[in-house]
């Protein structure tokens, strides 16, 4: 589903502060992946997610998403396949709008927008049956403004949003990193349901040993922009939550 | 009372400005300051059409394009060139200095003898009543267009690309092109100020956008003062608030005109209202805690 070959970026070239941040990446990962990267500050995870994301463009490499080459293509034309979750929770959502104007811009995350009124009684009606899964108590919010929810709330909704539209590719970049253990558990199991319920291939990156044990079905380790564990499903639930901790020991 | 007709008339004409001010700074949260060369475009093309006796719907589209043509050019220095939005507006400001004294000739046009949109119907047999009619028709259509464009999905995009650039990209919009549409936008709505008023005062003058900006940027103010203090989120009514934010900078000018302060120092007081306005909340903010 997502294919790196031979990924380089160099921030600041040739200048005093240049950090390699990539080092020739080589990854695969198949459709209905649940990929975790893990790796300590500076080792390239965060970097490695833009590129696949398009916020950044790799020096060197190519890289090919569901068969198409996208390696020069910006990451609001790779919306077609990829939904997003930030580490702030402020990056995933507009704190101005309603949370149904933000839920109506995600169910139009790969079309147009046009000239046309989409938030109709109909659009209110699905989202409020969406929202109600959360078991938030949200569903009678939806006309306030995103930013009068809580940090917890907002990447619960993030998470949802993001299969308000067609999605192929989940990126979760620290997505608990800003919570309260309780809001981050609720945001981490509702991940893992809807990566389950809508088959997606999945990267979560994280800081969290315990969640990078729990979840997903392939794990890996990254060092200095290199890839330097490697573990597949097999590997990974033959793993124990200690010899995680010993990677970094 | 025709003083204040004359006011409320000039607020009227001032909404699109304000209008667009709303949408550059507030919805995009970018400082744009081409508006006083824009709102001089608009009434250098209104005045050179209407002395070559052009038809009014001639000249309204032309104004529009000529704006955004304008708003256009700041978007691509800024989001391009990467440019400081100030500093994007401040030259293409400069530049049509230039090329607004060039269309016009001279540094002065009166309208003598020619057709404006206030002529075109008699709805009142006073002609400042007439004006008013006709301006409050045109205003409310305007702004029932930029209400009903900012509740289509491209409105929700626009606001959300001043809110959270990351999340509205990684949501399938290109920011950099939205930027440029929505700045072309607010020059447009400046440059119909400039259309209204080269044929409220009858004349087109080089000068008349000087400080033009602080006129949108005071209603602007207002308006957001009023939107904080009730917490507003409708769309409809923050236009509203908008126009009425342009009535009420007006209706202070001509109180202060009224009781007889210097027209010299007209200027001057602008500056010091508004700067009230802004702080007023702050100051009060301090005092109750």
């Amino acid at each position: 589903m997502i294919d790196l070959k031979n990924i380089h970026k160099i921030f600041n070239k040739g200048k005093a502060n240049q950090v390699n941040a990539i080092n020739g990446v080589d990854l695969l990962i198949n459709e209905k992946e649940f990929l975790v990267i893990v790796g300590s500050n500076g080792s390239g995870k965060t970097t490695l997610l833009n590129l696949v994301a398009g916020s950044e463009l790799p020096g060197k490499g190519n890289i090919h998403i569901d068969g198409h080459n996208v390696t020069k293509l910006r990451d609001y034309n790779r919306s077609q396949w990829i939904a997003r979750v930030f580490q702030n929770p402020l990056s995933g959502t507009a704190p101005d709008l309603s949370i149904l104007d933000n839920f109506r811009l995600a169910a139009i995350r790969t079309k147009s927008k046009g000239l046309s009124i989409g938030v109709d009684e109909k659009f209110k009606k699905q989202v409020k049956e969406k929202i109600e899964t959360l078991g938030m108590g949200l569903e009678n919010k939806t006309e306030q403004p995103m930013g009068t929810l809580s940090g917890g709330q907002r990447q619960a909704l993030t998470l949802l949003m993001s299969v308000m539209d067609s999605c192929k590719v989940l990126l979760l970049d620290e997505p608990t990193a800003a919570l309260d253990p309780r809001s981050a558990e609720v945001v981490m199991l509702t991940a893992d349901k809807l990566v389950k319920d809508f088959k997606l291939t999945a990267i979560l990156i994280t800081h969290n040993l315990k969640d990078a044990y729990n979840y997903g079905n392939r794990i890996i380790q990254m060092g200095e922009g290199k890839i330097i564990k490697d573990l597949d499903q097999q590997k990974k639930s033959a793993l124990k939550q200690n010899d995680l901790f010993d990677w970094f020991g | 009372m025709d003083f204040y007709l004359t006011a409320l008339i000039q607020g009227l004409c001032f909404s699109a400005i304000a209008l667009g001010i709303y949408i550059s700074m507030k919805i995009f949260n970018i400082p744009d300051i081409t508006t006083d060369g824009s709102y001089t475009l608009g009434g250098v093309v209104t005045a050179q059409f209407l002395t070559h006796h052009q038809p009014v719907y001639l000249v309204v589209p032309t104004v529009i394009a000529a704006g955004a043509l304008a708003g256009a050019l700041t978007g691509l220095i800024h989001t391009k060139l990467k440019i400081n939005a100030l500093l994007a507006g401040i030259l293409v400001m400069t530049a049509l200095y230039s090329v607004n004294l060039t269309l016009l000739g001279r540094s002065n046009i009166p309208l003598i003898n020619t057709t404006s949109i206030f002529t075109l119907i008699n709805i009142a047999t006073d002609p400042n009543h007439n004006t008013f009619w006709i301006l409050l028709v045109f205003v409310i259509i305007v702004t029932l267009l930029i209400g009903y464009l900012l509740k289509t999905d491209f409105g929700i995009a626009m606001r959300a690309t001043g809110n959270s650039e990351s999340m509205i990209r990684s949501l399938g919009v290109n920011t950099d092109r939205m930027k440029i549409t929505g700045l072309a936008l607010a020059n447009a709505l400046t440059a119909l100020s400039g259309f209204l008023i080269t044929q409220f005062q009858s004349f087109a003058d080089i000068n008349m956008g000087i400080g033009i900006v602080i006129v949108g940027l005071g209603s602007v103010i207002i308006a957001e003062t009023l939107i904080n203090w009730f917490k507003i989120t409708s769309v409809w009514l923050s236009l509203v608030l908008v126009l009425s934010g342009a009535i009420i900078f007006q209706f202070v000018l001509a109180i202060t005109l009224s009781i007889g302060v210097d027209a010299n120092l007209l200027k001057l007081v602008t500056a010091v209202f508004v700067l009230l306005i802004v702080s007023l909340p702050r100051l009060s903010f301090k005092s109750s805690s």
